[in-house]
């Protein structure tokens, strides 16, 4: 700063020819071009300026717009499918639900294995929960699954332990599965990736098993069920996976691999036991048939096209929600009419916030007028009663309306004692728009009044008495002299007022009954009742976008620079 | 592996239970609860004695139970759960249970026997609706009618379907703003049979079929959404009649001396319970199960219905109940002639789709 001031276009000293460059450029005293040197000293100075903000930058970037980025990214965000059931929406990939048909054993095989490794994590019934927003009965459907899924194991470890006592063995299983020669460590962290998505969570350390290749290739299933149960024993459990019992998923695995495997080959560690269980030849329940009895819903082709049209990573399907579509395997269509109510709501909320935007106008303007051209004490005693309510709490001044306003309220009463209306027809003025109109054009005209009095306290008496004297009548000197004066406090308090109002969510909770509720109500209703937050940030990013639209359009018409609020 | 797991587990087991008396417990609880009534006794009957008990223990009270299930969720992402104990509706723990963020229990572990021996798993019986949740009372949802605003020649309401009776009891009626309860009386009043509702409920036909019903009505409805709210509407003369919970509208009766009565036909049962947070440090966790094991012993159920008109969860608790209070118990036999169970498994599937419907219904 202090050399600009030193060397700027008024210094003591004159500037002369030396001062001027070749092109006729100003220079400073260190010989560099003005502009450079002037660039460089605002620079400084923008810096400085960054620093001393920036405690309140970083606050607000921290406490305020990344939880708001966080929640809005919710609004698109869906991978909790694949992330719950990876194997089955790959299986699923070449089903097509246009045919009409559930899936083939493929889908069902991946489903049961995913499901039961969900089933441990104890992320199956999320997955139904949200599964249930686009489907009604997919929140039991999973949970009653996830409950049966050990019964068809526990019947072949039954079959198998016949065979071999030592099948129900922890370590026996594990010396088998472990095999000999090159082990599959890759696919082990392969699985040790998916719970960790699964459960969004970070799993350190050392499974402490590895598959071998051998094995892998003669028993697939087995392998994928036994990885599983070692990752989630040795990372979330934190057991010794020779230890332990394995998942009956196992010996379901094991049975479906039997079917096809030549163990007659096999020669690793316990290759006789395995001989022996293909040799008692246990018979297998198909897993399509397992789910089907299970919940015959699994083979509803409605259910799997469904969970298909939705495992995708993001999806639309909350924003078409929150605005009465639905994402349907056959494309986006309308939602049912007796559903469609997200329009009609924020169709609702606009053109309330503007009525009572009106209202604040058509009430505050003379009250700012008065307040403004009264003498200082008299000012001050109105001023005061502008601020009381302001201070009262929220919900004080809302339950006093509710007070007012009911049928039995104070005002009814006074009309009925007056004679103006009958005992038996008291008017109904609260549990509608009137209610909400009323309580909140109270509670936000501060909003409209304080930004139109100091805009007015500018605007000098002596215009009035000009326009006066050259033979304005009274009105014409208001309307064409005051009033375009005032106009950007009008335009300050409407977007306060519009703003506030437009996210207003408590005084339409109290006084707003059913006709006069605002789409903040649902906002709050799907935040904390029904848990869509997926919804309720599709809700929130709509608002958020009309609002700042609304703030464009301000712009376009009015211009920004016109607001002043002060 | 079952064997080899409960064996496992009983050792584990013997090794904390042996670690326990030992282990450090926490000096402070944050115990979340409804406010107001509710909360007070639980305050008088438990809390406090078990202060008294152990001097060195602090409680903060958190009255979030309305918000429980969200600020739970929304906690358990920060990672930092801030609470020990949350009071939650049965619907609302299946909730916590289903997404993890609940801690399941073992009820022989963690509960005391009852106080007749038997076990409890036996005391609470089908009160344990999941894994996680530790329930304290029964409550219901039912009606109170303005005894002075019965019309002339009229008997009081003492049937469910005399909400839609517009003719021989005109005036307002407070409704909770939400579909459960409302569709299944709706339905009842509808000539469906009792054990039919939620077969019928579950069709699309069914659902217009209660909202239809309800449209009956709907211009004379003042939909509340706080507990609070029919009892002030009763109280001011605004409804005629309006359904809330039993334990307000007794605090209306009998300590208000309000001109309401109760109207008990259908009411429709609930419980209200603990959960313990998923993810509480060791200290804590010890001390919150040492606090929940003597908060729902018998005689500690028994002591709260002294202080609300909610039914104790144990069925050895009801006969310590004071017989006074029993007459107010949801659960005695001369008001629970006509009951419903709120069923959790059908709204735990239904509830976004018949809500959808609700709503929509309402905002036309």
């Amino acid at each position: 700063m202090s050399d600009t001031t030193q060397t700027g276009p008024i210094p003591d000293k004159p500037a002369t020819g030396d001062e001027t460059g070749k092109h006729g450029e100003m220079l400073s005293a260190d010989g560099r071009s003005l502009k450079s040197s002037l660039n460089r000293a605002l620079r400084r100075q923008k810096l400085r300026a960054l620093m001393l903000i920036a405690p309140l930058l970083i606050f607000v970037l921290v406490t305020f717009i990344a939880p708001i980025a966080d929640m809005l990214f919710r609004s698109v965000e869906n991978d909790i499918v694949t992330n719950t059931l990876p194997g089955t929406v790959e299986a699923l990939d070449d089903w097509d639900h246009s045919v009409g048909e559930a899936p083939g054993e493929g889908v069902y095989d991946a489903l049961y294995f995913d499901l039961f490794l969900a089933a441990e994590a104890k992320e199956h019934t999320k997955l139904g929960t949200r599964l249930n927003y686009e489907q009604t009965g997919l929140s039991s459907l999973f949970r009653s699954s996830g409950r049966g899924l050990d019964d068809v194991g526990d019947d072949y470890l039954d079959a198998l332990e016949e065979v071999d006592e030592r099948w129900g063995e922890g370590d026996f299983v594990y010396r088998l599965m472990t095999g000999t020669g090159p082990s599959e460590t890759g696919f082990v962290a392969d699985r040790v990736r998916v719970l960790e998505k699964m459960t969004s969570e970070t799993l350190p350390g050392d499974v402490g098993f590895a598959p071998s290749e051998e094995i892998r290739q003669l028993l697939p299933a087995t392998t994928l069920a036994y990885t599983d149960f070692a990752t989630f024993t040795a990372l979330v459990e934190e057991d010794v996976v020779a230890e332990e019992d394995p998942w009956e998923a196992v010996y379901v695995g094991l049975i479906e691999d039997l079917q096809t495997a030549d163990v007659a080959s096999y020669s690793g560690p316990e290759a006789e036991a395995l001989q022996a269980a293909k040799a008692a030849d246990i018979p297998l329940v198909p897993l399509k048939q397992f789910f089907a009895d299970e919940d015959g819903d699994w083979l509803d082709p409605n259910v799997w096209a469904t969970i298909q049209t939705y495992s995708p990573k993001y999806t639309s399907g909350y924003f078409l929600n929150a605005v009465d579509m639905q994402l349907t395997p056959d494309g986006i269509s309308m939602r049912p009419e007796n559903q469609q109510i997200y329009l009609k709501l924020f169709k609702r909320t606009m053109f309330m916030s503007l009525v009572i935007t009106g209202s604040c106008i058509l009430l505050g303007y003379p009250v700012a007028w008065l307040l403004a051209n009264l003498p200082a004490s008299r000012a001050n005693l109105l001023m005061i009663l502008v601020l009381l309510p302001f201070w009262t709490s929220l919900l004080v001044r809302t339950s006093a309306w509710k007070v007012m306003l009911q049928q039995q309220g104070v005002i009814n009463d006074v009309l009925v004692w007056l004679g103006l209306v009958d005992d038996m027809n008291r008017l109904v003025m609260i549990n509608n728009q009137f209610g909400t109109i009323v309580a909140m054009t109270h509670i936000l005209l501060p909003f409209m009044i304080l930004p139109l009095y100091s805009v007015m306290q500018g605007i000098p008496p002596t215009y009035l008495r000009a326009a006066k004297s050259l033979g304005a009548t009274n009105w014409t000197a208001f309307w064409r002299v005051y009033f375009p004066q005032s106009v950007p406090g009008i335009g300050a308090g409407s977007i306060l007022v519009f703003i506030l109002s437009i996210g207003y969510y408590i005084t339409p909770e109290i006084v707003g009954g059913t006709t006069g509720t605002f789409i903040s109500n649902r906002i709050a209703y799907h935040i904390s009742s029904s848990l869509n937050w997926g919804l309720a940030a599709a809700l929130g990013s709509i608002l958020l976008a009309v609002v700042l639209l609304l703030y464009w359009a301000y712009d376009r018409i009015v211009g920004i620079d016109n607001v002043k609020l002060g | 592996m079952k064997l080899t797991k409960t064996l496992l587990a009983g050792t584990a087991l013997a090794l904390v239970a042996g670690g326990a008396s030992a282990q450090e417990m926490a000096d402070e609880m944050t115990i979340v609860s409804w406010g107001g009534a509710y909360q007070n006794s639980q305050l008088k009957a438990y809390v406090e004695p078990y202060m008294e008990m152990h001097p060195e223990v602090s409680v903060t009270w958190d009255e979030s139970s309305a918000e429980a299930v969200a600020k739970l969720r929304a906690m358990n992402e920060a990672g930092n759960i801030t609470w020990d104990l949350v009071d939650v509706v049965a619907a609302d723990s299946i909730r916590l249970c289903d997404e993890g963020l609940a801690m399941e229990y073992d009820p022989e572990d963690l509960l005391a026997e009852g106080d007749d021996g038997t076990s409890a798993e036996d005391d609470f019986g089908d009160l344990l609706v999941d894994d996680c949740f530790i329930p304290q009372i029964v409550y219901s949802t039912t009606f109170g009618y303005r005894t002075d605003l019965v019309p002339e020649g009229a008997d009081a309401p003492s049937e469910i379907c005399d909400i839609f009776d517009l003719e021989t009891y005109p005036g307002k009626r407070a409704l909770e703003k939400r579909p459960i309860n409302n569709m299944e009386w709706a339905l009842l009043c509808d000539g469906v049979d009792k054990e039919e509702v939620y077969d019928v409920l579950a069709t699309p036909e069914g659902q217009e079929q209660a909202l239809a019903k309800l449209g009956t009505i709907k211009d004379d409805v003042i939909w509340w959404s706080a507990g609070a709210d029919t009892p002030q509407l009763l109280a001011d003369g605004e409804v005629f009649m309006g359904s809330t919970y039993n334990g307000r509208l007794y605090s209306v009766i009998e300590e208000q001396d309000q001109p309401v009565g109760m109207m008990w036909d259908a009411q429709v049962f609930d419980l209200d319970g603990w959960i313990i947070p998923e993810g509480l440090d060791e200290a804590h966790l010890a001390r919150v199960k040492h606090f929940v094991k003597f908060a729902t012993d018998t005689q500690r159920l028994a002591d709260q219905a002294q202080y609300i008109s909610y039914g104790p969860a144990r069925v050895s608790s009801a006969p310590l109940v004071p017989e006074e209070m029993k007459q107010h118990m949801p659960t005695d036999p001369a008001n629970s002639g006509n009951t419903f169970l709120y069923n959790y498994e059908f709204w735990a599937d239904y509830r976004d789709d018949i809500d959808a419907k609700f709503q929509a219904w309402l905002a036309q």
